[in-house]
This record gives C-alpha cells, sequence and structure tokens, in this order.
C-alpha cells in the first residue's frame, strides 16, 4: 500500500535530515583530518590529557548528580505521596517539580550566583554570622558548586519520573505484609525495594545522562571556563579559537557513546519496571 | 481512620522546600537590590532591562522561534500520529524508539552536527534564525510533542471517527480538520506549551550558532550586570511558570518533563 506509506514520509525525510544525517556526519568526521583523510588521530586523542579529565570529570558529576538526585529525589517523593500527607502536597510538588526541572540554563545559574556567589545572599548572610564558605574550600564555580546547582533540575527530574512508581506500590501490599508480621523495615527490604528497584535505578540512568548533556548551566556559572565536555564541545565553536572541529566531533563521538551506553541500560529497565506502573 | 503526617514526611519535604526556594528568595533579593549603593528595595534593576531594546527584540525573537517550532512540529506530527494510529500501527514501537533518540544526541551534539551537514547551505536557511535553528528546535521539541499526541490518540476511538466522517461523504482533509484534530486538541496544546518552555530556554544551540535570542541576552547581562541579570532570570522563569501552569490547566495528562534548556 504505497499510499499509506507517503503520508509519514515528511516525518521521516525531516529526522533524516535533522536528525540522522548530524548524527552520522559526526560519526564519520570524528574519523576525518583536516584535509578530509581517514584517520583515527582524534579519537586517540579523546585519551589524552585535557580530554580524558573533561570526560572523567563529566561522568563523574553525573554520577554524583544522579545518585544524589535520586536519593534525595526518591525520598521527597515518598513523603509527599505516602499515607498521611495531605493531596495538595502532592499537587503543588508535581506541578513546582515541572517547571523546576524545566526551570535550567542560564537563569538557574543566575539565582545561585545570587545564593552563593561571592557576594550571594546566604554567602553574607553565613560571613555575618561567622562562617566565611569561600574560606571553607567552598565555591559555586567549582565541579562540586556545578553539582550543587545540577541538582536543582536533577531532582523535580526524579520526581517526577519515579511519582508514578511509588503510586504503583499498592496499599494492600504493605498491609499484606504487616499482617503477615512485617515490620516496616522488613517490608522496604523484602517487598518495597525489590519492587521499586528497577524504576529507581532507571530513572538514576535518565538522571545521569540528563546531567552529562547539560551545557548552558555550567556555562553560565563558570563562563565557559571549566573542564568539562560539552563546554569543550562549544569552546571550539566560540570563534576566536584555532580550531579542529573534527575534534569536536569525536568529542561529541564520545558523549555519543556514553548516552548510547546509558540507553542502552535505560530500555530494558524501563521495561521491567513498567510491569509494575498501573 | 485518616493517618497524620509522618515525622519523617515533614522533614524531607522542609528539606526540599528550602532547598528550592533560597536560590528563588535570593534572587528576588537581589533583583531589588540598589546597582550604585546594593541596598535594598529598588525596581531599578527591572527598570533597566525593560528600557534595554535588546531585550524586547530578543524576547519577541525567541517567541517567534517558539511559535515557528510548535506550528512545523505539529504539522509534521499531527498527520504522522494520526496515520500511524490508523493505517501503520506496527509502525508506532518504531516511532516510540525514534522518539528516544535526541536524548542520546543532546543538543550540544546536534548542533555540532548540523554545522557540517548544513555548513554549504544558502544564507536564507543558515544565517537566519528563522531556518537553521527552528531546523534543530523542530527535533528538540519531537519526543515531548509525540509523547503527548500519542497519548491523545490512543484516549480518541480513530477509527470510528473516521469512518463516521467519511461514511458522511467527507474528504481526508475535512476528516483530519474538523474531526480528528479538535479531539485531539488538548494534547496538541500541552505538547505546545512544554515546546514553548523549551524554546524559549534554548542556550545551547542558540549561541554556538551565534544567534542572539533571549538566553543569549540573559548570559550578556548575567556577565556583565548582576543586580539585572537577577531580574531578567526572575522573568524568565516567570515565563517557564506561565507556560508550565498552562500546561497543567489544559492537560491533566503528565508527560515527563525533561526540558532541553540545559
Amino acid at each position: 500500500m504505497p499510499f499509506a506509506w507517503l503520508v509519514v514520509t515528511p516525518f521521516f525525510l525531516y529526522l533524516t535530515l535533522f536528525l540522522f544525517a548530524p548524527a552520522v556526519s559526526v560519526l564519520v568526521g570524528a574519523f576525518k583530518d583536516a584535509e578530509g583523510n581517514t584517520t583515527l588521530d582524534n579519537v586517540t586523542t579523546l585519551f589524552d590529557e585535557p580530554y580524558r579529565g573533561d570526560f572523567k570529570n563529566s561522568i563523574e558529576i553525573s554520577l554524583v548528580t544522579a545518585l544524589l538526585g535520586g536519593v534525595l529525589g526518591f525520598l521527597i517523593a515518598y513523603a509527599a505521596i505516602r499515607e498521611g500527607t495531605p493531596k495538595v502536597v502532592r499537587t503543588t510538588l508535581t506541578t513546582f517539580s515541572g517547571v523546576a526541572a524545566n526551570f535550567a540554563g542560564i537563569p538557574l545559574a543566575a539565582a545561585f550566583i545570587a545564593a552563593l556567589g561571592t557576594i550571594g545572599v546566604v554567602t553574607r548572610f553565613l560571613a555575618d554570622h561567622g562562617f566565611d564558605l569561600y574560606q571553607h574550600g567552598f565555591s559555586l564555580f567549582s565541579l562540586r558548586g556545578i553539582e550543587l546547582v545540577y541538582l536543582y533540575f536533577q531532582i523535580p527530574l526524579m520526581i517526577l519520573v519515579i511519582a508514578p512508581a511509588i503510586d504503583g506500590l499498592q496499599r494492600q501490599w504493605r498491609e499484606a505484609a504487616s499482617n503477615l508480621g512485617a515490620s516496616p523495615l522488613q517490608f522496604w527490604r523484602y517487598v518495597g525495594l525489590p519492587i521499586l528497584t528497577p524504576s529507581l535505578l532507571g530513572a538514576m540512568v535518565l538522571l545521569f545522562g540528563n546531567s552529562f548533556s547539560a551545557y548552558a548551566t555550567a556555562y553560565g556559572l563558570t563562563g565557559g571556563f571549566v573542564p568539562l565536555v560539552p563546554i569543550r564541545i562549544g569552546y571550539f565553536y566560540s570563534g576566536d579559537v584555532l580550531s579542529n572541529p573534527h575534534l569536536a566531533e569525536a568529542l561529541a563521538l564520545g558523549m555519543f557513546v556514553v548516552l548510547g551506553l546509558m540507553m542502552a541500560v535505560y530500555v530494558p529497565l524501563q521495561r521491567i519496571s513498567s510491569r509494575w506502573v498501573r | 481512620m485518616r493517618k497524620r503526617i509522618a515525622p519523617g514526611a515533614v522533614v524531607w519535604l522542609v528539606v526540599g522546600a528550602a532547598f528550592f526556594l533560597i536560590p528563588l528568595r535570593s534572587m528576588l533579593f537581589f533583583s531589588l537590590r540598589s546597582n550604585e549603593t546594593g541596598n535594598c528595595c529598588t525596581l531599578e534593576s527591572y527598570s533597566t532591562i525593560v528600557h534595554d531594546g535588546q531585550f524586547w527584540k530578543t524576547l519577541r525573537l525567541s517567541f517567534v522561534l517558539s511559535l515557528e517550532t510548535v506550528a512545523l512540529t505539529l504539522v509534521i506530527l499531527i498527520p504522522t500520529v494520526y496515520w500511524v494510529h490508523l493505517k501503520l500501527p506496527r509502525l508506532r514501537p518504531v516511532i516510540s524508539f525514534l522518539a528516544l533518540i535526541p536524548f542520546v544526541v543532546p543538543p550540544i551534539v546536534l548542533v555540532v552536527g548540523l554545522f557540517s551537514v548544513f555548513e554549504d547551505s544558502p544564507d536564507w536557511f543558515y544565517a537566519k534564525p528563522y531556518g537553521f535553528l527552528v531546523g534543530g528546535y523542530v527535533v528538540l521539541a519531537f519526543p515531548y510533542m509525540y509523547f503527548s499526541l500519542d497519548s491523545g490518540f490512543r484516549a480518541i476511538d480513530v477509527h470510528t471517527l473516521t469512518e463516521a466522517s467519511q461514511s458522511l461523504g467527507a474528504p481526508w482533509r475535512t476528516t483530519l480538520l474538523k474531526v480528528i484534530l479538535p479531539n485531539v486538541r488538548i494534547a496538541a496544546l500541552a505538547g505546545a506549551f512544554l515546546t514553548l518552555a523549551i524554546v524559549m530556554g534554548e542556550y545551547t544551540m542558540a549561541s554556538l550558532a551565534q544567534f542572539y535570542t533571549f538566553p543569549v541576552y540573559i548570559q550578556y547581562i548575567n556577565e556583565t550586570k548582576s543586580f539585572p541579570a537577577s531580574a531578567v532570570s526572575l522573568m524568565s522563569f516567570g515565563i517557564t511558570w506561565a507556560a508550565m501552569l498552562a500546561l497543567l490547566i489544559v492537560g491533566r495528562g503528565r508527560p515527563v518533563q525533561l526540558g532541553g534548556a540545559r
């Protein structure tokens, strides 16, 4: 039925032109030198400094914020959903999380500079009470500082992703466990966590990718001077640098590989956890 | 018997609220400080921003870009999703899988690829935000719009509606515009507001391609004037808020929101 396929052609053409072609050209370009010859140099360069360090930092930030964001997001979401908490808390939290998960990039950086920058409101407040953050090794513009800021969109994303899974933990299971004499701890150890584990892991994998891809927030905080992979790629295109676009493509290929691995873990986890989510 | 709120729950909710409200409050304080004396409270910073021609120019550009992105995404996706639900159900898992690909190709990677694909394309496309940038934004918007439309189409009986319309003699165009479209209006609107929030905040692609959009303007202010930077960031937060509230009001559906603005 050729007509049936004609209708979906524009969609596939569009994706081919604006998604697949760019992706393929990054893959191919990563293996080219300035003259257009095939080479492995760009890719092997990724294993040298400073690029190796960029990847290490990017992966570290993503792991830390995925783990912390995942745990905190889960605890907050559970606190809002569990029995006894008024319904309005949950509605407010979900709405707010929708906003906060999307409130990222440059304005988020500005918000944290206003709070915890060198002359920020919180920094000043603590200094007035005898505790100078910046004298104690804290800097908003370091990797630790960036992690703190990333949590601002990681935690809400976790709340949004994990809430349906927590809803799936049915009250009856809890009652059944307690009727059989299980303590709350035993319920979590033998029922709650085993059911939630695939969802929790899946959500954290998503958070990892979310933070690994982030560019604008780190840029807004540091003005582009922080050794992360996306920032390095941006640096190659910032004009005044004598740049080798193929090296940027090799860095992009590296991101691709990390995120591809992430999806390879995420998709099966998603499939397992969707069994329990109604 | 209704249980009382657990003490543990209170602790976590308070910790969460503090973490999320302190930066917003600090930003509000900052935006009300005087640029000369640093004292509270004056609307100077807001006045600086709204009297800056660049503010309105970039805000307008980003808004036009988001409308264009919404329009293009809907034109491409509505017929596709409709047709997949009606005639090609075996394509549905394929498209759902494709909708995950933009997460593997983040904006920073996509823009690098788009540069090399389109560097020799004509200026009316490559040198214009309305061309090049929107071309990429549609890809960023695609997953959100797709999941929103897909759940919208799943909620209606596509086959019955189509057959009823056709047995009354309506041509395809009428069926699509007058019968199907009104029934997926809510899903389309929800996707549109999400797209609006994404495009209004998208910095990565715009700055690398050197187009002066609203987020690029905010970053310029951020680098040059710290108190007005808080004022304009707060306004930008207001835009995200408005888009998400609109989404909540029209939607009731909850697509997972992985914004594109990071």
